[in-house]
Order: structure tokens, then C-alpha cells, then sequence
């Protein structure tokens, strides 16, 4: 089933987060492009939110009334098997969907104001908002959206029950799982369940957090010079910025450096290219990286951790960033579970993320919770950088230029020294130190060279 | 369509003065005109009119900022409604110059902030050019002067990035009516209007021309008539 995620949009740079006041359309109705699905409401703006594309509507993720970030997903539309008409019904929808009547022919000419209003009326619309709620044994109505429907059906709950918080009365999701969840635990005290349910701290929290406790970004002023040219920050920009200012506030950074012989992956390189060519994989020096990387990290806990307050969060998975140059501007696009992958696997993910994060057509959730991140200035020949380590994370590796270079290896068989043209490259590991002791580093660097010189052939 | 407009390469905007319309109507028309404009039948066109006296609700509306009981609203001759548009309680009435620019957003102007402080910034010029100084309150949206809140501000987008609904200014109403209501919710807020800064009475046709250069100006658009 290809399904197509509907984000909540951004609709102004300054706009995070937008209410879901109106849901249009309810799951199992076939919806045409642009056509509207559903209403937002931000501060004294409301906004109809068109369908990306055709298809039919297969899950309601947000319920009215809920506030969400800019990005998360609202809706899933199917677009297989799409119905030619539009009045054909959907296959799987598990109820009788009512079909929304057709607009009406838009009328050609300017209508004369004076004229009777037509009859859609505000009250019509409002009626329709009960569309798809079920009545009760006991005839009352009471409202509830698809997925609220779906959850109580599968735990065989009576929505009647439940006490709605929501507007209206209104069943929301968290007030059926709260319901679920008590009935679970039996004799739990109800107050204990809305607590956990709220003891996550909403992401706007963690924010200020961030802000009264380490200081909002500010950038100096600086005078302009005849001939300059002066122009706004773009939103990548100004976010990288402020990105980088906190991270290198926040964390103190230690550099640690290693150099790599590639000679082993070159010769893996050569004899797997026509295996990988069949597979349509492209496997560069920064997926041999991230293949060992990813192996090495559940050894180093707190490499692939983070201080939080006064706590450390140790990441239960491997999720690695890889830096990707926009020309201008940089974004990190995220391999998740990258331990899971092969290394023809995390080739693909690299072409594929790299490709469409340079078409801006990455998805939030494919840029956010890396655990680790790789950036490679040597992909432009500097021999090496010292990165900046992105908040919320532990540390960083950047990769110089891998290059050809005279080194003094020692003979296999004579067991004298000798001159040798080798591919070499030096890698720098920023870490943060309130985290990471400097031995740790040498001892992930050292594991990260061993892996890479004798690279395993079936990886 | 007027030559000035594509010589310039600005969109034009339609200007349309209605008089008075009651407020169903009003809703009507908008929604007609957004459909014609998203089909690329009309010009953006901004709309101003007045309308009786009305007591419109917004998406973030709180019924209790609606003061006055039902039997007041009655024989006062108040309507209700819920708009459609974001904001909260606003109160609409005779001597209230209303704008609805329906237009087609384009690309640059995809913020939903951008286009409230388009407005706003709009009004303020428009107040200024009469003799008025109007500023922002932080946070808020609308336009203040020292006297009080001047002009509300509560907006539609609709598919398209089309624009419905809009400001709302207060040239000469009488202000008894917004004790009817909270305005926008702020609770304890002066309202005040142009003759009362003024001290003196403007015409509504002169306030109309005003506004409609100053919107347009703001907009990047050539107001054509």
C-alpha cells in the first residue's frame, strides 16, 4: 500500500505548531489534489490544508482540537488503487462513509451582494461536522473521530463510557487511552494515569528550557560598507546558526585524530562494484564509515548518548546524520538503525537521502533524532576539520581526504621497513568531554581504524 | 484591466465597495469569490463594505467573551455568528469600514504571520495618511492607537493560499455596542475609533480610498477601480 503522509504544513517561518480545528474529510473517503481535507487554526488565522495528492484517506493521525508541531503527520492518504469516480466507494473502509455533496459550479460573474444568500449556510456546515459519529444504544451521539472509533473497537470499549475533555465533549485519543490504559492496571489511582500521560515534557518546555537557561542567540550588529550587499538569514540558515552557537556553548569539544588506510576497502570497493552495479547501489568511503561506526557504538554507550540536565541518556539505537552540503547551506538527513543495515544498504540510504535532501524533499522525521553524526570536508580535499558536535548528541566524526600518501609500512616476509604508496585519510572525533574521557575517543578511534583496515568482506 | 497594472509587472487588485451588507451575505460572497478566484475568473479584489450590527465569532472564540445575554442581543438588533476565520469574538456595526481582500497569495507571501502583519502595517499607513498615529502591540494582532484598539484583524486561508476575511476599522461606530463583547478576548481593553482621535468626523468614502491604497501598497498590488 503506497501511503503519502500529510504533514502539518508550515505555514509562516515564525508559525510552529497549528491546531487541527476541522477534519473535511473522515478515513475511507477518496480525496482529488488540492482539494481541502482539513482546517488549521493558528492565532487569528484560520487555513484550509489541501490533499497532496490523490487517493483515499486511510488514517486520521490528530484529533480535532489537538495541537501539533509544524511537520508532524495528520493524515495518511492510499494512493493505490485510487477510485477512478468519485463516487465510487472505498475498498477497506470498515463503515458507510457519507459522501460530502459536490460544490457547486463556481458562477462565472461577481455575485450581486444583494442578493438572497444562497442556501449553504453557516449552520448547514456546522451540521456536518457529526458526520461518522455512531449513536449509542441509548441514542445519544456523542462525537468522535475515526481513530478514536478504531482504538475503542479493537479494545472493545463503549465510547459512551469514556469522558470526552475535548471540545463539546468530545471523545479525544488520549481520554480513550487513558480509559484503556486504566482499565488495565485495575485498581490504579485514575490521577496517576494523567500523570504519566503528562509527565513527557512538551517540546515547547524543553525549549524555553534551552533558553532561559544557556541565553537566546543574539548576533551582533555590524556596520555595512558601501559596495556590501546585505540580505535576511534564510530559515536553514538562521537555524543553523543558532544550532551552532548553542552546540558549541553548551558542550565543551576535545578533537581527537586518527589516520585510516583505505588500501582493504579499496580492494572491496573493486571486487564487490559489479555485485553492487546489479543491486543499483552506490558504495562510497562515507557508507564503509557508517557501516563501521555503526557496528562500534553499541560498545560506546556514551558516544552514542547525550547529557541531559543532570541525567545522561544512553540511545537505545543507532540512528547516524550525515552531513550533506546544499551549496549553500547544510542539512543532516538521518539513517536510522543503521546497526540493522548491510553496507550495500547503507549505500542506498546515503543516494537516496543525499539526493532528495538536495531537492529539499526530505520528510521531518528523516532529519531528526540522529545519535551520531559523520560530516566529510575531505569529499572537497581538506585533510581534516574539527566539527562542531550538534546538541543532543555526544560527538562527531569528521573524515578528511582520503589521498594517496608515502608511508613506511614493515615487510610481511623480510620483516625491514620499506617505503609504500598507500590511500590514507585522517579522521577527527569531536566529542563532548562532559561526557566522553579522552580514552574513550582512542579507544573508538582505535576500534574504528581496525575495523576499516581489515574490513570484513561479507559486510 | 488597466494598462498601468501590467506595465508596472504588479498584480492588480479589483476594488469593490459594497455599502452595507449584512454579515450571511458577506460570508456568501466570500466564499464565491474565493472559488472564482482559485479557478482564475476574478482579480485579487478587495471588498469593502459595512455591516449591520453583528457579533461574529472566530475559530479561537470563548462563548463568555460574548457579554450580552440572547434578549439583549435581540433588542439591540445584534446577530451572532461563527465566521469561519481565526480569531475571537469581534463586534461589526454601521460607521466599522470592513476589508475582505480575497487574494491569491503568492509563493513569497506563503506566511500566514507575513500577511497579518501585511495588514496591520496596511491599516497603520492608511491612519497615518488620515492623521492618526496607529502602532502594533506586541503579541497581538490588530492596530492600536493611544486611545485604545482601532482596528481587528482575524483571517481565512483556503486552499490556494486565497485569502478571505480580513480587518475591521472603527471610523465612527458607536462604541457603545462593544460592551456587548470582550474584543478578540482581550479583556479590559480600550476601544476607540478615528473621529474620536481625530476630533472630528471623515467621510466613509475618503476612509475607503485610503485603506484601499494603502492595502494594495502593502500587497505589491496596483489598485485598479
Amino acid at each position: 500500500m503506497a501511503r503519502i503522509e500529510v504533514p502539518m504544513p508550515q505555514m509562516g517561518e515564525s508559525i510552529t505548531e497549528g491546531t487541527v480545528s476541522k477534519w473535511l474529510k473522515s478515513v475511507g473517503q477518496s480525496v482529488q489534489r488540492d482539494e481541502p481535507i482539513l482546517e488549521i487554526s493558528t492565532d487569528k488565522v484560520d487555513a484550509e490544508i489541501p490533499a497532496p495528492t490523490d487517493g483515499t484517506i486511510v488514517s486520521i493521525e490528530v484529533e480535532e482540537g489537538e495541537t501539533v508541531e509544524v511537520g508532524t503527520i495528520v493524515a495518511y492518504i492510499d494512493i493505490e488503487g485510487v477510485p477512478s469516480g468519485k463516487s465510487s466507494a472505498p475498498s477497506e473502509a470498515a463503515e458507510p462513509v457519507l459522501e460530502t455533496p459536490a460544490p457547486t459550479p463556481p458562477p462565472v460573474e461577481i455575485p450581486d451582494p444583494l442578493v438572497p444568500p444562497a442556501s449553504q449556510t453557516v449552520e448547514s456546515t456546522a451540521e456536518s461536522v457529526d458526520e461518522g459519529s455512531v449513536p449509542t444504544e441509548d441514542g445519544v451521539r456523542p462525537r468522535s473521530t475515526p481513530v478514536v472509533r478504531r482504538i475503542a473497537e479493537e479494545h472493545g470499549v463503549d465510547i459512551a463510557l469514556v469522558t470526552g475533555t475535548g471540545h463539546a465533549e468530545r471523545v479525544t485519543k488520549q481520554d480513550i487511552l487513558s480509559y484503556i490504559e486504566m482499565g488495565k492496571e485495575g485498581e490504579v489511582d485514575p490521577t496517576v494515569a494523567v500523570t504519566s500521560a503528562q509527565s513527557t515534557p512538551a517540546h515547547s518546555e524543553v525549549a524555553d528550557l534551552w533558553k532561559t537557561f544557556y541565553g537566546q542567540v543574539q548576533n551582533p550588529e555590524f556596520p555595512v560598507r558601501e559596495g556590501d550587499r546585505v540580505e535576511p538569514m534564510d530559515k536553514i540558515r538562521r537555524l543553523t546558526a543558532e544550532h551552532m552557537v548553542v552546540a558549541k556553548r553548551v558542550a565543551p569539544h576535545v578533537h581527537s585524530f586518527i589516520e585510516v588506510d583505505f588500501t582493504a576497502i579499496d580492494r572491496i570497493r573493486k571486487d564487490s562494484k559489479e555485485q553492487w552495479q546489479e543491486q543499483g547501489a552506490r558504495v562510497s568511503y562515507t557508507a564503509f564509515v557508517v557501516w563501521a561506526v555503526s557496528r562500534l557504538l553499541p560498545e560506546f554507550p556514551q558516544i552514542n548518548g547525550t547529557v541531559a540536565g543532570n541525567n545522561i541518556i544512553y540511545r537505545g539505537r543507532v540512528n547516524i546524520g550525515i552531513a550533506v552540503d546544499l551549496e549553500p547551506g547544510l542539512i543532516v538527513p538521518v539513517i536510522r538503525d543503521a546497526d540493522t543495515l548491510s553496507l550495500a544498504g547503507i549505500g542506498m540510504k546515503i543516494t537516496d537521502l543525499a539526493g532528495r535532501a538536495r531537492s529539499r524533499q526530505l520528510s521531518p522525521d528523516e532529519i531528526q533524532a540522529s545519535t551520531f553524526s559523520i560530516t566529510n570536508p575531505g569529499v572537497l580535499g581538506t585533510l581534516v576539520g574539527l566539527p562542531i558536535i550538534p546538541k543532543g548528541t555526544a560527538a562527531i566524526l569528521g573524515t578528511g581526504a582520503i589521498e594517496k600518501r608515502v608511508v613506511v609500512i614493515e615487510d610481511d616476509v623480510s620483516g625491514t621497513d620499506a617505503m609504500a604508496i598507500r590511500k590514507r585519510g585522517v579522521f577527527a572525533l569531536g566529542y563532548d568531554h562532559r561526557l566522553v574521557d579522552g580514552a574513550d575517543a582512542a579507544r573508538f578511534l582505535a576500534g574504528l581504524k581496525g575495523v576499516l583496515e581489515a574490513f570484513p568482506e561479507d559486510a | 484591466m488597466n494598462r498601468a497594472g501590467i506595465v508596472s509587472g504588479q498584480v492588480p487588485l479589483a476594488l469593490r465597495c459594497l455599502g452595507e451588507v449584512p454579515y450571511r451575505d458577506a460570508l456568501t460572497i466570500q466564499d464565491e469569490l474565493v472559488r472564482d478566484r482559485r479557478d482564475g475568473l476574478i482579480p485579487d479584489t478587495l471588498l469593502l463594505l459595512q455591516h449591520p450590527h453583528v457579533i461574529t465569532l472566530g475559530s479561537s472564540s470563548d462563548h463568555s467573551h460574548v457579554l450580552a445575554s440572547p434578549d439583549q442581543r435581540a433588542s439591540l438588533g445584534i446577530e451572532l455568528f461563527e465566521a469561519g476565520r481565526g480569531g475571537d469574538v469581534t463586534y461589526h456595526g454601521p460607521g466599522q469600514l470592513v476589508g475582505y481582500p480575497i487574494v491569491a497569495l503568492e509563493k513569497g507571501r506563503h506566511d500566514l504571520h507575513r500577511y497579518l502583519r501585511d495588514l496591520e502595517g496596511a491599516l497603520i499607513d492608511g491612519l497615518l495618511e488620515l492623521g492618526v498615529q496607529g502602532h502594533r502591540l506586541q503579541g497581538l494582532t490588530g492596530v492600536w492607537t493611544s486611545g485604545g484598539k482601532i482596528a481587528a484583524i482575524g483571517v481565512r486561508i483556503s486552499s490556494g493560499w486565497i485569502t478571505s476575511h480580513g480587518f475591521s476599522l472603527n471610523v465612527a461606530p458607536d462604541l457603545g455596542y462593544f460592551a456587548t463583547i470582550v474584543p478578540c478576548g482581550i479583556e479590559g481593553g480600550a476601544i476607540t475609533s478615528l473621529d474620536l482621535e481625530l476630533g472630528h468626523n471623515v467621510a466613509m468614502t475618503e476612509v475607503e480610498n485610503v485603506m484601499a491604497g494603502a492595502v494594495a501598497k502593502r500587497l505589491g498590488r496596483r489598485l485598479f477601480v
